[in-house]
């Protein structure tokens, strides 16, 4: 039996399924004239310029194949860079350039690849490679983050992000995502990065799983996954409970760095947030997400949605799990 | 939309489809099952000949309609020959034409026909043509033997069986033993009954037979008789079942005339199939009938596969909803489905696998060329057809026919599949494409599966209303909310945490 859990079982702890989710959560909170301002992640840089919202900085955008041709005196005055599709899912198309090695780039992960291959990818991805439906796309090239200290032994190259689940303005669920050799570095958990389910009260570390298994420290740095607690922690939830504000989507998936000048930076939204953030916190979305439908509030503010979120969002399990 | 409202729209929709067949049931009593089966021919001429170095023209004498077939189709497929169905004269004649051929040529003419027993054809009666007489002693001889048949005969046609009969007695009557020396049976016979002015013709027909090759035609003889022609085999008599004579010629022209050519012979090949028969409901005409059967018989194979891709479509939402299995490509697997209906399960799944497998090694060398996304798909288009080439010629040249059935596949989807399939083994590793992969063909598989039962295909084609069934379906699989069979493993991690 432990192949297979109940349905019993997981709708008594809450356990949102993609039906669920698609029905409920995605069809019925999320107008789809919003899609496009996440979807098109020029589109999020230009929103949340105007809101005042903090994300990487916009260094270059190519949508014409002579523009790449182009490219490479923009590129040399580059020491770091990211280069990711406007229109990418699941950390598609992203090349992260750390540092420079005479004309070579140097990856994240150390591996040195030339402008040949740069020019590769931005012709991949503005031919729209990466996006969906293979429509024509635009190629990104924005700031690199430099990660919070605290993160350093915790991730392989890429800078680890926090995904928050954000409902009608609430934040009601989030996770520390660390990339692993397993994920090349990326932050999806489906590719095998690691999930580390965050209290949301305080930002703390609460169990980390990588591939459905828990886990206690990093499976590539051998670092102790235990007592992690995320900084400005009040800051970011603020963040990301603005991000409902300015999208309008009333189910949605902030993923938030922390760089260690800048603090917390959006990174990108995404308007189907999956199911996985579950398993990191060993909690069901269901409970939480019922909690807000129930509330008899006109017009919360921002400062009340974070505030009602670092109460545990009135549920009495989620304050007995805190410690 | 409502709860209550949306489960009352599908509850309509599904009586709505039960209701309109369960009433064309009663009222054509169209079958719900698939009933006796009716048999396809499909009949092949060959010709042969050796042509002098000129124009070569051959002219094939074409059977005319008849009695208990329904001719579907002819084609008449010969390289670099003109071909034309010339339907003046008596006698429908197939037409080839080339100028400047020389050595040995074949020219095929294929004719598919569904014997329908039921099925009359009005023939006018013959215009009385002058009795071809007999000279000399023959004449003597053949009244002799009219004069002792004529008074034991009440009609053409037991005359016309007598004189079979007298024709196969042993020992042989003097005068017929004389006759036969001049003349062959069947042509003594027509000669015999003209002359006592009954209307008989000499015949050529083909013996339908499942899977014979090289036949002949024989001949045979027909007497006229109560508005319609008998047929008689001038060694046993009267036919009474001709459901397997094919009638090919009557009286002039020859079979086969060929100018400019030499050694020129007409042999005949024949499959036949059995194809599911809507018994008296599908002969019956009624202009207010919307059903499928009216259209013609290519447009009803063309929508013999339609009909079946919303079962089809069905098994995909089931698989994807309520399993959960990933495919590549929403609807891929239906049309790989639908491919896998016209080749052969076994040879469409080889051949579905070697061709993809080709194009993603092929497709891993076209990454590094570095190419824009639409000439990339384009330059897979080529390649998949390529491919495809291959495998047919190195399959038919190994004998296995069935290699030939890859050409079924959509060329632009295989090409679609490769491509999405290469992103996905670059992008999320060799795993996730194989999972997709394999899901894409379990899927499939699945559909086709469903899609085959002889009972679907019947019911889905003869009562299309019952797709207002598969639509509530898919409409109330839409609304499902509960978890997914995969999910359930997916979430085991919550197992331990159960009180």
């Amino acid at each position: 039996m432990s192949w297979l859990v109940s349905p019993g079982t997981l709708r008594r702890q809450g356990v949102m399924g993609m039906n669920q989710r698609n029905l409920h959560f995605v069809g019925r909170h999320n107008p789809r004239q919003a899609y496009p301002l996440v979807d098109n992640k020029l589109r999020t840089k230009r929103l949340a310029k105007r809101a005042g919202i903090p994300m990487p900085d916009l260094l270059h955008e190519v949508s014409r194949q002579h523009q790449i041709e182009a490219i490479e005196p923009n590129l040399s005055q580059l020491d770091e860079f990211v280069i990711k599709p406007a229109h990418g899912s699941g950390g598609k198309g992203i090349l992260v350039i750390a540092s420079r090695d005479r004309s070579a780039f140097v990856k994240s992960s150390g591996e040195r690849v030339d402008l040949n291959h740069i020019k590769h990818l931005l012709t991949n991805i503005i031919s729209g490679l990466y996006s969906l439906g293979g429509r024509s796309d635009d190629a990104i090239i924005e700031s690199l983050v430099r990660a919070h200290p605290m993160f350093s032994k915790l991730s392989i190259d890429g800078v680890p992000d926090i995904r928050v689940i954000v409902f009608k303005g609430f934040p009601v669920m989030a996770m520390l995502r660390l990339g692993t050799h397993a994920s090349d570095g990326k932050a999806n958990l489906h590719q095998g990065a690691i999930g580390v389910g965050l209290d949301l009260r305080t930002g703390e570390g609460a169990g980390a799983v990588q591939r459905n298994r828990p886990l206690t420290q990093h499976p590539d740095t051998g670092e102790p996954l235990q007592g992690i607690a995320i900084p400005n922690w009040r800051d970011l939830l603020t963040l990301a409970a603005r991000c409902h504000d300015v999208t309008g989507l009333g189910y949605l998936g902030c993923d938030i760095v922390i760089d260690a000048e800048k603090g917390p930076l959006l990174l990108e939204m995404n308007a189907r947030p999956g199911l996985g953030i579950q398993i990191a916190n060993g909690s069901g979305l269901g409970q939480r997400l019922k909690a807000i439908e129930a509330l008899e509030l006109f017009a919360p503010s921002l400062e009340e949605r974070v505030d009602y979120a670092m109460n545990g969002l009135g549920l009495s399990q989620l304050k007995r799990r805190s410690p | 939309m409502q709860r209550w409202p949306f489960i009352l729209a599908v509850a309509l929709l599904f009586l709505a489809g039960l209701g309109i067949a369960a009433y064309r049931h009663l009222d054509t009593g169209l079958p719900l099952l698939p009933g006796q089966e009716r048999t396809v021919w499909q009949v092949e001429a060959r010709i042969a000949f050796s042509a002098d170095g000129g124009t070569a023209e051959a002219l094939l004498t074409l059977p005319p309609d008849q009695n208990g077939f329904e001719f579907i189709s002819e084609t008449g497929a010969s390289p670099g020959f003109g071909f034309a169905i010339n339907r003046s004269g008596p006698q429908r004649r197939a037409h080839w034409t080339k100028s400047a051929v020389e050595g040995s040529q074949t020219l095929f003419y294929k004719l598919d026909l569904v014997q329908d027993a039921g099925r009359r054809v009005v023939e006018e009666r013959p215009k009385r043509r002058r009795a071809a007489s007999f000279d000399g002693a023959y004449a003597t001889a053949a009244n002799e033997v009219l004069n002792a048949l004529t008074p034991k005969s009440a009609n053409a046609k037991s005359l016309a069986e007598q004189l079979v009969q007298e024709i196969n007695t042993d020992p042989l009557d003097q005068n017929m033993s004389l006759l036969l020396q001049r003349y062959s049976p069947v042509r003594l016979i027509g000669a015999l009954l003209s002359q006592a002015d009954v209307t008989a013709r000499e015949v050529k027909a083909l013996r339908l037979r499942d899977g014979r090759r090289r036949q002949r035609l024989r001949d045979y003889l027909q007497v006229w008789h109560d508005d319609g022609w008998l047929l008689l085999d001038p060694r046993r008599g009267l036919i009474e079942d001709t459901a397997h004579i094919l009638v090919w010629q009557t009286g002039n022209p020859a079979v086969l005339e060929v100018i400019g050519g030499t050694r020129s012979r007409v042999t005949f090949s024949m499959v036949s199939q059995d194809q599911p028969a809507l018994g008296l409901a599908r002969e019956r005409y009624n202009p207010f009938d919307l059903s499928l059967e009216n259209l013609p018989i290519a447009e009803q194979g063309m929508f013999k596969l339609i009909m079946t891709l919303p079962v089809g479509a069905l098994v995909v939402v089931f698989m994807r909803l309520l399993v959960g299995v990933r495919t590549s490509g929403t609807f891929m697997p239906v049309l790989i489905a639908l491919a896998f209906l016209q080749t052969e399960l076994l040879a469409g799944l080889i051949g579905l696998v070697l061709v993809v497998g080709a194009g993603l090694l092929l497709r891993f060398y076209l990454s590094a060329l570095n190419l824009l996304l639409v000439a990339r798909i384009a330059t897979i288009v080529v390649l998949v057809i390529g491919l495809v080439t291959l495998l047919a010629v190195v399959s038919y040249r190994l004998g296995l026919i069935s290699g030939l059935a890859i050409t079924f596949f959509p060329m632009v989807i295989l090409a679609w599949t490769v491509e999405r399939m290469s992103i996905l083994w670059e992008e999320e590793g060799p795993l996730e494409a194989l999972i997709q992969g394999a899901g894409s063909l379990l899927v499939a598989v699945l559909a086709y599966l469903v899609m085959s039962v002889a009972t679907v295909r019947h019911l889905a084609f003869n009562f299309p209303e019952l797709h207002l069934c598969v639509l509530a379906a898919i409409l109330l699989l839409g609304r499902y909310t509960g978890y997914r069979l995969l999910e359930l493993h997916r979430f085991t991690p919550f197992l331990q945490r159960s009180p």
